[in-house]
């Protein structure tokens, strides 16, 4: 798997300890968390019906923007394909800090059933990614659960964080 | 000692057991009898010489020479066939060398549809029929990006599924599916740079790997916990929060949870309110 | 930037200004129209386009080349990412394919639940089109109504065969699973209840005034045009040409069900617009009278073909011989005869066709799948030239591409 450490504020080794300044900006982060229309294949079909009425995405505080620079995170949903690739690099960073990126069905995770010439084999070695989502195509419920994952995950970090690849099991 | 010697003109993957005295029956290849289309591959026949011509299964086939192949596709576009619904080709280089180009057309007026089939040698070009039909635009480039097949005196025979830096042609027999070292580095030499390579590593193609944690974290599927701690034997409940919630947010309970009636269509669902 | 890369700022590839007052601008990869990757360099003057080249590739996965490696049964999950949106239909149109080069009779029942997915199907996807292109032109409630009546299709599907979006529903030879009284049930009361649902689309839509200054006059397609381009399905139908492979070759049980063509003189995207609505009534007709085809057919959902089809799961289970043939068929694969055949069904977008060349091995020696998205985004190359920038996110979305498709 790829290793993309960055370390923003150089301040590796100092131990977590929430305090209420933390807990206040974490609370405002994860509950309005606007995510990146990122719609590549089928999971972007999946993506748009847990947007849609039945599954409704707008009850967490999720609004999808389909600017990088208005948007915090970036699901990957579908897959990527070496001629894309630098798009999606190039996308991401133009997201600004603080940002979370979502992989969303096999072909994001590790290039799924296409094992081929033109497939990049997991988004994760191109950006880092936070949460990792399995399913061909992943129901929407597991989206949103993926979401509300990533909520924990940011209620649980530093002000000052840094991004680190780590998978829950 | 040796290893086993592998053909490089076929890659791709065979069966891995085929019987000594398998033979394969072919699609019967009859003459054509229906009167309409013998009437089109007679117009055709004044053009040019139709090499052969059968039907496989009511698809009617006529092969003609590379070279006359954009006049045969004139011919029959004067007869009515005016969309041309497809045409590509097939690599033959290691058993003939040369490749097999086809054209599916269709006849909307007439309902029939014929395939013009030729042979053109491994260097050989072919001739653009984008001034018969504009869908050969887009399907020669396809072609050429493919097979490396070029069509002269196309407007634009450029790549067009792949990078416009791309190496080699994918659907040669000779490609390997995961591709070769330009391809399977190519993200990373375009985006990073070469120095990356070993930074992020090399592409995880085995479709059989199986990491030695892959059971042990199966076995813990209902058992999950964070990353490195120890594991336990309770089942860890399904929660959409964590334990004390957060403030102003309604904290979901999946206990709580109930299946609407009238939620789908399916009614035996109903009186689980 | 955070992490040191290649990648550098992508201004020298655009000239915003030069001598003649044009600009050239990037429509794409990534935008919110949801229809896919579709990168399209558009010279304008002004806000009327001049010259249009898509720029198609970003999803290209190498499905031709998976199927000179992978044996038929195993090649048919892949079709279904292709147009992912109805699904069952590219199962369907390399299933046919296949059995149409082996020489496999289907039987009746298979027929029925065959010709059911596939017009589900084409609802689902009639359904999605509407939704996405209502919501690129600006009216965002239908997106959410055309989604709830696509979910209950999804719905149905998934209690069916297992999965909302990638079905795998239809097999070489026929179907593997049965549908349940309660599934036609369910299915009758969803065909009474969805014309109500499509008038409430046409009342919000039909005679809206933006509505109709947007899509009125927007995207003229003249026959000749659309033939020479390829292009299939509503393209065709929406120019007055009366094609539809459903009547002029049919398949499975089409020319036993009675239904109708709609065609539209108009050849711009409200004619389309108005075919979408009216195929879809076809569609409940069609369902409606497949469903009373059920009755009276034998109990068998495959092919009897003991060299190319597996037995049924029961045999598979407690013959020994089936089982044995099971084994072979699946570690070694079937031998197709050695042959090629091309075979078109109408899928909702348009034609899609297989061409399938077999030299006698498990595996296909050439599989070339015709797209219909294919050639109607190249159609766009010669289409949009004429029209504004506001005309092109219309376009884009009356001629109803999946890039799944386009790049396969």
């Amino acid at each position: 798997m790829a290793q993309h450490e960055v370390n923003y504020l150089q301040k590796g080794g100092l131990p977590i300890m929430l305090t209420t300044v933390d807990k206040l900006v974490n609370w405002g982060r994860s509950n309005s968390l606007w995510f990146f229309t990122f719609g590549l294949a089928c999971c972007a079909i999946e993506m748009m019906a847990s947007g849609a009425g039945r599954f409704d995405f707008d009850r967490y505080g999720i609004i999808f923007r389909a600017s990088p620079r208005q948007s915090e995170v970036m699901v990957i949903s579908g897959t990527v394909t070496k001629k894309y690739a630098p798009f999606i690099r190039r996308l991401y960073d133009q997201m600004a800090e603080p940002k979370w990126v979502i992989s969303m069905g096999s072909c994001a995770n590790t290039g799924g059933m296409f094992n081929t010439y033109s497939t990049v084999q997991g988004v994760d070695r191109i950006i880092p990614v936070d949460i990792y989502l399995p399913g061909c195509a992943p129901r929407p419920e597991t989206l949103q659960y993926a979401a509300l994952m990533l909520q924990r995950k940011i209620r649980s970090e530093s002000m000052n964080r840094k991004i680190s690849t780590k998978r829950f099991i | 000692m040796f290893r086993r010697y592998q053909p490089k003109d076929n890659v791709q993957k065979k069966a891995y057991y085929t019987d000594r005295f398998l033979v394969v029956p072919e699609v019967p290849k009859n003459p054509v009898e229906d009167a309409v289309s013998l009437a089109h591959i007679d117009a055709v026949a004044k053009g040019v010489t139709v090499q052969e011509s059968y039907m496989q299964r009511d698809n009617v086939v006529i092969i003609v020479d590379s070279k006359e192949a954009k006049k045969a596709l004139e011919l029959l576009k004067a007869e009515g066939y005016k969309v041309l619904t497809e045409m590509s080709a097939v690599d033959w280089l290691a058993k003939k060398g040369g490749f097999e180009v086809f054209y599916q057309l269709l006849n909307i007026t007439a309902a029939k549809r014929i395939r013009v089939k030729c042979f053109i040698k491994e260097n050989e070009a072919i001739e653009s029929v984008e001034s018969l039909f504009r869908s050969a635009d887009w399907a020669e480039r396809e072609m050429y990006d493919m097979f490396g097949i070029i069509a002269n005196n196309h407007p634009h025979l450029k790549r067009i599924l792949l990078p416009d830096d791309w190496h080699d042609y994918p659907l040669r027999k000779t490609y390997p599916l995961h591709g070769d070292e330009a391809a399977n580095w190519y993200e990373v030499d375009l985006i990073y740079g070469k120095e990356y390579r070993d930074v992020i590593g090399p592409e995880q193609r085995d479709a059989a790997f199986v990491d030695e944690n892959d059971t042990k974290n199966f076995a813990r599927i209902g058992h999950e916990v964070g990353y490195g701690e120890q594991p336990t034997r309770d089942l860890t409940p399904i929660q959409y929060q964590e334990e004390g919630g957060t403030i102003l947010v309604k904290k979901m309970k999946p206990e709580e949870t109930k299946i609407r009636a009238d939620r789908s269509w399916n009614k035996h669902l109903e009186g689980k309110e | 930037m955070q992490q040191p890369n290649r990648l550098s700022p992508f201004y020298e590839n655009l000239a915003f200004e030069r001598e003649d007052d044009r600009m050239i601008i990037n429509f794409g990869p990534n935008h919110p129209s949801a229809h896919g990757l579709l990168n399209l360099i558009l010279e304008m003057s002004g806000e009327e386009i001049v010259k249009a080249y898509p720029n198609v590739g970003f999803l290209h996965r190498g499905m031709e080349k998976m199927a000179e490696n992978m044996i038929y049964n195993e090649f048919l999950p892949t079709t279904d990412r292709m147009d992912y949106v109805a699904a069952s239909a590219n199962n369907y149109g390399f299933a046919l394919a296949v059995e149409k080069l082996v020489g496999l009779e289907v039987p009746r029942r298979a027929k029925v639940i065959r010709m059911l997915l596939l017009e589900l199907n084409r609802l689902a996807s009639h359904l999605f089109w509407l939704a996405t292109h209502a919501l690129d032109i600006g009216a965002m409630s239908v997106f959410l109504y055309a989604f709830r009546e696509r979910e209950y299709i999804l719905d149905l599907i998934e209690d069916y065969c297992g999965a909302r979006l990638t079905h795998s529903s239809v097999r070489i030879g026929g179907v593997p699973l049965d549908v349940t009284p309660e599934w036609r049930k369910a299915t009758a009361q969803f065909m009474a209840h969805l014309p109500k649902e499509i008038e409430m689309y046409e009342g919000l839509l039909d005679t809206n005034r933006i509505w109709r200054m947007r899509l009125e006059n927007v995207g003229r397609l003249d026959p000749d045009m659309a033939q020479s381009w390829g292009c299939s399905g509503i393209m065709l139908r929406g120019s007055n040409i009366k094609w539809d492979i459903r009547k002029e070759e049919p398949y499975e049980l089409y020319d036993e069900v009675d239904f109708d063509i709609p065609t539209s003189d108009m050849c711009d995207s409200y004619g389309r617009y108005k075919l979408y609505m009216e195929e879809m009534r076809q569609s409940i007709r069609i369902i409606n009278q497949v469903l009373d085809k059920y009755e009276g057919t034998e109990p068998e959902l495959m092919a009897h073909a003991p060299q190319y089809v597996s037995a049924p799961k029961e045999q598979i289970m407690t013959q020994n011989y089936s089982l044995m043939q099971h084994f072979v068929l699946v570690t070694q694969g079937m031998r197709a005869p050695v042959g090629d055949i091309y075979v078109g069904t109408e899928s909702p977008k348009g034609e899609l066709g297989y061409y399938i060349y077999s030299d006698g091995e498990a595996y296909p020696y050439r599989l070339k799948i015709r797209a219909p998205s294919f050639f109607h985004t190249g159609l766009l190359q010669d289409w949009l030239p004429g029209s504004y920038l506001a005309d092109v996110v219309t376009m884009i979305g009356s001629s109803n591409t999946v890039f799944g498709e386009v790049d396969r």
